[in-house]
């Protein structure tokens, strides 16, 4: 099971970055978007290769009022 | 309360119509009675800013506003844009959260509309692990590797945990971020973060969101006297006299959310708070008389006439 954002989701091993931010209707170009895989960055340009794996905890983040 | 340690003031004695010795005074950061003024303790004031360029550096990036906005607590996405319009600023925070499918409306629209820089916050970090991985993130995110950092080390207060703080800041200066740390009102630590390479520092007058204002104004000053990066006053102010008091002590910018955003009229307040910036910064360069005891009389003794009895 892989956890998005704290939910368990429907994400399995072996599928990218990208497809789990289509789970959240995000695309490749969304403004303002970062990931963590395992609490570490992953960067952009890794999205479309990054293969997750099992129990993977993926965090998708992006602005909010806030400070 | 503020006048508590406003009780600086001169003695009758040295009282002069001309005012000479309160000059002296306030070059020498004393009164007659040898108390610091948090007001004079940084001397010698900056002159008087001209109306036409006083702007703020920081890390090589200019603001010709000295008001930074935090984008927390607004009602509505429409009335923050109204706030920043009103507020003039050009510098605002934002938090960096998990993306809500649901949510309408882009912050990032807005800020982008509104032509603000963004100034991404590690609130809600209680480790300078997590700052430091969440300043990654922002950086990821927003293009951008300026951060204000918070390490936070009590729920109640949301103090900072200055171990931690110092800790995370040393680690981001090194990994070439821009570091704008949420620090106390202590002068020691500020130093500390400035001796680090924070860009900045941003005290607290008083608790996050508790519109308390500035507690301790010697403080204030003395941070200002401690470091030679700006000073942003951030957290506690209430209401736009805080502000202004704030630049009268020598702040180089404050930053306000919660006294906007939670106003009952968030766009007037905004606008209270961008003349109170201005009105402090001019009084700070225009240097304030010292307080006295006993009344200086304003209008000359001389040629004053005999009126006969009463």
């Amino acid at each position: 099971m892989i956890s998005l954002n704290g939910q368990q989701s429907d994400v399995r091993a072996g599928e990218t970055v990208a497809a789990a931010l289509s789970r959240l209707n995000l695309t490749l170009d969304a403004r303002g978007v970062a990931v963590a895989v395992d609490g570490e960055v992953v960067p952009r340009a890794q999205w479309e290769s990054f293969a997750l794996a099992e129990h993977a905890r993926v965090e998708v983040l992006t602005a909010m009022q806030g400070g | 309360m503020i006048a508590d340690v406003h009780e600086t003031i001169d003695t009758p004695g040295r009282a002069s119509p001309n005012g000479a010795h309160a000059s002296d005074d306030a070059a020498a950061g004393r009164s007659a009675q040898g108390a610091p003024s948090p007001e004079a303790a940084v001397s010698p004031a900056p002159p008087a800013p001209s109306a036409r360029a006083d702007e703020l550096t920081i890390a090589g990036r200019t603001l010709r506003s000295r008001l930074l906005l935090g984008t927390g607590g607004f009602a509505s996405l429409a009335l923050l844009g109204e706030a920043i319009a009103a507020s003039g600023c050009e510098l605002v925070t934002v938090a960096l959260r998990r993306v809500d499918p649901q949510s309408r409306g882009s912050l990032i629209d807005v800020l982008a509309d509104a032509h603000v820089e963004l100034l991404p916050n590690t609130a809600g970090c209680h480790t300078a692990r997590d700052a430091v991985l969440t300043a990654h993130l922002a950086r990821e995110a927003f293009g951008t590797d300026w951060v204000k950092l918070e390490v936070i080390g009590d729920e109640d207060t949301l103090l900072p945990d200055a171990p931690e703080l110092l800790r995370a800041a040393e680690q981001l200066v090194d990994e070439g971020f821009v570091v704008l740390p949420y620090t106390t009102d202590d002068p020691v630590l500020a130093r500390r973060l400035a001796d680090v390479g924070c860009a900045a520092v941003m005290p607290l007058g008083s608790p996050i969101g508790s519109g308390m204002g500035i507690r301790n104004p010697y403080n204030i000053a003395l941070i200002r006297q401690a470091v030679d990066v700006p000073v942003v006053l951030d957290a506690g102010i209430g209401t736009a006299s805080d502000a202004a008091l704030a630049m009268e002590l020598g702040c180089d910018a404050v930053l306000a959310a919660s006294a906007i955003s939670r106003a009952q009229d968030p766009v007037a307040m905004a606008q209270a708070m961008r003349a109170a910036v201005q009105a402090g910064r001019l009084a700070r360069g225009a240097g304030r008389i010292p307080r006295r005891l006993y009344a200086t009389a304003s209008s000359p003794d001389v040629g004053l006439p005999e009126l006969g009895p009463a």
